[in-house]
């Protein structure tokens, strides 16, 4: 049988039998509201609370300062609309990073059109936003920065710590997108020195539909889903029970298993990247040297296209994704390598392989005896290899 | 995005024509690498008759499936034939194309018209080819 490799843990990861098992009851003998009164309606309630407590546990938050949502896109919105709308009498000025995701940039780009101001902060080579860019960006008008805590696709990790002294010096609110790292790096809300921050259980182990938005107490932020009690009004809306029990099951499992976490998935990672590095030519590695998530590898590789290095991937049992224009609606290149001046043409030849626990490292062995020969083949393929070649013989 | 149809992913599973023709009778080259595809086309003529076709493509999977596919179609055809293959057309073989990706088929009627306008120039007749304003548009790769 053909070996599988699942190496896309940054779209989604699977869901851990301990957080399965913890969900099950609640689609069936435990299947009641929150809201109700009545024992099986406190059964539910219980299983919030509980699931509230774990999953503050694991980011150094209390309780009260979590807020479900149902995706790391919800919780980015209600972040980024919510504080801002919120805070309006204070000032109408928001900063950014250019490489946010698209669920901080599309809805600081509504917000501008009903009349806020937004300043996008520029990254260096390796995508690392420089807090002294924050604090020259930072006006009168400054209420809110929102700086994602490590990059999805580059996996760079973001000064979040002193960009926080400085927002907290000026008394401007700092929200963070934490999707990416929490469950595989530590997250500690005091730390950090954040007032927000996103967070999504299906990224850690977790299921999909359950994601939360931390916001410390005393910050004020306005509704997005108005017409309900739950989340303490802030967020309207039948709870998803199981799926918020599998959250807090992967928040209890992520605060016991970060630390194998990381050094087992950056061992295999680094073991990747020094396996391809060696047998492919013409490979850049994109985002920080060090600054990077344990288990991302994003890959640049000359005269060849991701898309066609996916699918002939995927025929081997190896899943990735690709950050090639060919696979977006928009054929435009990622804006997060395109921020970070990756040339256009090699910006269409990359990878994005991300591991997780359930790798090994015959996994990773296999991928190194995998691509190297579809890039090959591609490129025998490719015109741009062969006037490339042709270039060289010049010379 | 849409799934690809079995023939597209035969056709980029197992190419037909990958490679270059040395003495071709016409060459073009189409497509950007900034938009990541670039498609170059070889043919060989012999009396009137495109007796061979091969390609060489940087790109995606509908990329490599339409070249693979145009220059199928083209071996055995006249110059005249060969000028009327469409895009739709080399879609419709293929079983069709993600509507995302039908600008590969695109691509594919411009590369065999590219090599086609070079055919007549280098037999020195006046090319009847109506290359689109972007064909063969390159940007340098340094």
């Amino acid at each position: 049988m053909m070996r599988k490799v699942y190496l896309d843990h940054a779209a989604t990861t699977p869901v851990h039998p301990k957080v399965l098992e913890a969900m099950l009851p609640y689609f069936s003998v435990r299947f009641g509201n929150p809201s109700n009164l009545h024992d099986v309606g406190r059964e539910a309630k219980n299983a919030v609370d509980e699931a509230r407590e774990k999953t503050a546990l694991l980011i150094g938050a209390k309780s009260e300062e979590i807020f479900f949502t149902s995706s790391g896109a919800e919780s980015n919105n209600f972040a980024l609309k919510g504080l801002a709308q919120a805070n309006s009498q204070k000032g109408n000025h928001i900063i950014v990073s250019q490489i946010e995701h698209f669920s901080v940039l599309h809805p600081v780009k509504t917000l501008e059109k009903s009349g806020f101001k937004v300043t996008y902060i520029d990254t260096d080579k390796t995508g690392l936003v420089d807090p002294a860019a924050i604090a020259k960006a930072i006006t009168k008008e400054t209420i809110l920065v929102s700086i994602m805590h490590a990059n999805n696709e580059i996996g760079t990790i973001e000064p979040i710590e002193e960009i926080s002294k400085i927002t907290r010096e000026k008394g401007v609110l700092f929200h963070t997108d934490a999707v990416a790292t929490t469950g595989w790096v530590p997250v500690d809300v005091k730390a950090l020195g954040v007032d927000a921050l996103s967070l999504s259980g299906h990224q850690f182990y977790g299921p999909k539909g359950a994601a939360a938005l931390f916001v410390r107490k005393g910050v004020r932020i306005k509704p997005q889903l108005e017409g309900g009690i739950q989340e303490e009004g802030r967020r309207a809306g039948t709870e998803n029970v199981p799926a918020i029990v599998g959250l807090g099951k992967a928040a209890e499992l992520a605060a016991a298993e970060v630390p194998h976490r990381m050094s087992y998935v950056s061992a295999l990672r680094d073991r990747l990247q020094k396996g391809l590095t060696e047998k492919i030519s013409h490979l850049v590695i994109n985002g920080h040297p060090t600054r990077r998530l344990p288990h991302n590898l994003n890959v640049s590789m000359w005269y060849v296209e991701g898309e066609s290095m996916l699918l002939f991937l995927n025929m081997q049992g190896v899943s990735v994704s690709s950050g090639s224009a060919c696979t977006s609606r928009s054929l435009k290149s990622s804006h997060v390598l395109v921020c970070i001046g990756t040339d256009a043409a090699v910006a269409n030849g990359t990878l994005l392989l991300s591991l997780g626990a359930g790798n090994t490292a015959e996994d990773i062995d296999y991928v190194i005896d995998t691509l190297p020969p579809i890039v090959q083949r591609l490129r025998e393929m490719s015109p741009l290899y062969e006037d490339m070649i042709k270039k060289e013989k010049v010379r | 995005m849409e799934q690809y149809s079995s023939k597209v992913m035969e056709h980029f599973a197992q190419p037909h024509n990958v490679g270059e023709i040395a003495d071709a009778d016409g060459v073009g080259t189409v497509g950007n690498p900034v938009c990541g595809d670039v498609m170059r086309l070889y043919i060989k003529v012999e009396n009137n008759i495109i007796t061979d076709a091969k390609f060489k493509t940087f790109g995606c999977g509908a990329a490599i499936a339409t070249s693979s596919m145009v220059t199928d179609l083209v071996k055995g055809k006249t110059i005249e034939e060969a000028l009327k293959i469409s895009n739709a057309a080399v879609a419709e073989a293929l079983g069709g194309l993600p509507k995302v990706k039908m600008h590969c088929s695109v691509l594919a009627e411009e590369a065999l018209k590219s090599a086609l306008d070079d055919y007549y120039k280098k037999k020195g007749i006046t090319s009847p080819v109506k290359l689109s304003p972007d064909a063969g548009h390159e940007h340098e790769m340094e």
